[in-house]
């Protein structure tokens, strides 16, 4: 089946009536059961209106109230996109994803501190979303690269994500969920978070696990899964080129401190057991050797 | 962003921590002037760039007369400080610090980062002052003490005190690096930044503390409500490439290869240049043109790879998800004429409408190639950069 999201999912879109936000609630609708899974929109001050004839709502407490949404996605522009996670936080929701590019992370460290002990659970920022293809897309990716089936696919980036659902697809793979966690330094699930809700999900066969450089959350996944996995992974960490100390484009791409290098990363991802490649163009094929045995 | 030292002292200034008084300089005349002000009987002549390891560089020396301040201003304005953080080229000094000398009885190291693990800010301190804290990690890791701090209660008294003593400062000094701790935690937070350090920390004879160093980082992400932090920016100290490339929100950092790259989103960005490398070819730059691959971003970004005398080839790698292939194609091909591409230009598409968008590029008359995927398009673009030789 899936992780997170399905066909039955309701979700609030905050940030639904800006730019951005509309664009996307038109391409998510349009995707396979969108139309009944996007339900509410949130902006103070349009509450009462419609967009796509998705109503509007004066908060995410309100929104779910009327609705009966439990997920939201943000596209809050971003200097207000942590005030729009600590109110889904607030409102109990039980999951978050929020798009929304560039939040200080200063802002992100008071939020992460205030979800100690919530239920709810996020996604990004500085993310795609989620999508379970052919049941429901929450974020930016293209819809139509994706297909139905049992591949799990998790990542840091958006379009080495698409990637590597592309290769899949091309091959005949489909994919039960792919998640893009993000690519800031402070973000809410992690790829060992993903990946343990991967490894429960009876409908997910093997998993792709793509990395990036900065931070150690990839070396504490391979932990895990060396211990605990007991389905295939395929892994690929993009940034073994780059220099250290430069922000590679996502906030969180950067090697600092002797610490967040692609080969150190891949080297431990090995050593636990997953299937490494140091070619972008092969996560695919990779997977379907595997599978093959 | 970054900034220099004596900028970092004025924060750390306002934010209650002693740091000696100096003075930054343009000339060797207003350096001599400054010295002379001041009064001696000795000054620290200080190369303000914004790379670490200018002593060791030759960036730092102590004068001890008004003479000895002109010598070492003569000789480090104007020179290129070459240290392990500048690169060999190193860096072209055009600011001086000019600073009274302080009696060093002891050395320590305080360092503040965003621990992304624990997502809080975490406070470094140890007794190695001077040295850099990796050099400390690797060979006498018992002596680095690290506090993960509660970002509701902030940096506690008692909490600060514990480190504090904990590298070895005596009881009559505590109280004043308490106060220093507690005051580079707030300009931390209230300044975003991602990493401050005061290394090193020293103690004086007489049982005080000053902060003879000052590095600071702060997340761009947030320089949009700190005018004042902006304002102390030295594009001298950045790479016109990517001060240009900014203008025009382009995320470009320039490498040492002769293959341009321009590719939408980090990750795929990152993923071809280690692809280009894995086929034995070396990339001039990484470069995220965003999610929006506009014929304005790709020309601008064109003419941003064809100023790298070192060019030989560029790979244009995108993945039109929400993007149609045609229109980036059709975006391509405007940019490549309007620039009079004098390089080979492969072209990687894939997503909605690749086969039109393929057409395009066929049909647009100009010399590119076509490649079907990520692997293909690097192994051509390695073969025409060797080829141009």
């Amino acid at each position: 089946m899936s992780i997170l999201i399905n066909k039955d999912t309701r979700v609030i879109t905050q940030g639904m009536t800006g730019k951005v936000g509309q664009f996307h609630t038109q391409q998510c609708k349009a995707y396979a059961n969108g139309a009944n899974c996007f339900v509410a929109g949130v902006n103070p001050k349009k509450a009462g209106e419609e967009f796509e004839g998705i109503p509007v709502y004066a908060s995410v407490r309100e929104a779910k109230e009327n609705t009966g949404a439990t997920v939201s996605v943000i596209y809050v522009p971003p200097a207000g996109a942590a005030a729009a996670i600590d109110e889904a936080v607030e409102a109990d929701l039980d999951l978050v994803i929020c798009i929304t590019e560039g939040i200080p992370v200063h802002d992100m460290l008071k939020v992460r501190y205030k979800m100690r002990g919530k239920k709810t659970l996020l996604i990004g920022p500085n993310c795609p979303g989620l999508i379970t293809p052919d049941e429901i897309k929450i974020g930016i990716m293209p819809g139509h690269i994706h297909k139905k089936g049992r591949i799990g696919v998790v990542s840091r980036s958006g379009t080495l994500t698409y990637e590597a659902v592309g290769q899949l697809t091309a091959l005949g793979y489909g994919q039960s969920s792919c998640v893009g966690i993000g690519g800031d330094p402070i973000n809410g699930l992690k790829h060992i978070d993903v990946m343990r809700l991967f490894n429960e999900d009876p409908d997910t066969d093997a998993v792709i696990m793509v990395g990036e450089i900065g931070g150690t959350d990839e070396e504490e996944c391979a932990r895990w899964i060396k211990a605990n996995m007991q389905k295939p992974v395929v892994g690929f960490i993009a940034g073994v080129t780059a220099p250290p100390g430069k922000r590679m484009g996502h906030a969180g791409a950067i090697i600092s401190g002797g610490q967040g290098g692609a080969d150190e990363k891949l080297a431990v991802m090995e050593e636990c057991g997953i299937h490494i490649t140091r070619n972008p163009a092969e996560m695919g094929r990779l997977m379907r050797k595997i599978l093959r045995g | 962003m970054k900034i220099h030292e004596y900028q970092g002292k004025e924060i750390l200034r306002d934010f209650g921590i002693p740091v000696p008084h100096g003075r930054v300089c343009f000339s060797v005349d207003e350096a001599v002037t400054v010295a002379e002000q001041m009064g001696g009987p000795v000054w620290v002549v200080k190369a303000q760039i914004h790379a670490g390891g200018r002593g060791k560089g030759g960036g730092v020396k102590v004068a001890k007369s008004l003479d000895e301040v002109r010598h070492f201003a003569q000789e480090i304005l104007g020179m290129q400080l070459v240290t392990h953080q500048t690169g060999p080229a190193g860096q072209t000094v055009r600011r001086l610090l000019i600073e009274e000398g302080a009696q060093i009885a002891r050395e320590f190291y305080l360092g503040m980062v965003v621990d992304r693990a624990a997502q809080r800010v975490a406070l470094i301190a140890s007794s190695e002052g001077g040295m850099e804290i990796e050099e400390v990690a690797k060979h006498s890791p018992e002596k680095i003490h690290t506090v993960r701090i509660d970002p509701q209660a902030g940096l506690g008294e008692a909490e600060a005190a514990s480190v504090v003593k904990a590298i070895g400062i005596p009881s009559a000094a505590v109280a004043e690096a308490v106060a220093v701790l507690q005051g580079l935690y707030r300009a931390f937070v209230e300044k975003d930044a991602m990493l401050a350090e005061i290394n090193p920390l020293v103690l004086t004879a007489e049982n005080h503390v000053i902060a003879l160093d000052a590095k600071f980082n702060f997340d761009s992400n947030a320089l949009y409500r700190h005018p004042e932090i902006v304002a102390m920016r030295d594009l001298d100290e950045e790479d016109p490439a990517e001060i240009e490339a900014s203008k025009f929100d382009l995320s470009y950092i320039s490498l040492d290869g002769d293959i341009g790259c321009l590719v939408n989103g980090a990750g795929l960005a990152m993923a071809t240049m280690d692809i280009i490398k894995l086929y034995g070819g070396s990339p001039a730059n990484f470069l995220d043109v965003g999610g929006g691959a506009t014929t304005e971003k790709v020309t601008e970004a064109f003419k941003l790879m064809l100023k790298n005398p070192q060019l030989k080839a560029i790979l244009v790698n995108i993945f039109g998800g929400i993007m149609k292939c045609d229109v980036i194609a059709e975006g391509v091909v405007a940019a490549a004429r309007q620039v009079h591409l004098t390089v080979p230009l492969v072209v990687r598409l894939e997503g909605t409408n690749v086969d039109l968008g393929k057409q395009i590029l066929a049909d647009s008359g100009l010399p590119i190639i076509s490649a079907s995927d990520m692997a293909d398009a690097a192994s051509i673009v390695v073969a025409a950069a060797k080829g141009a030789k």
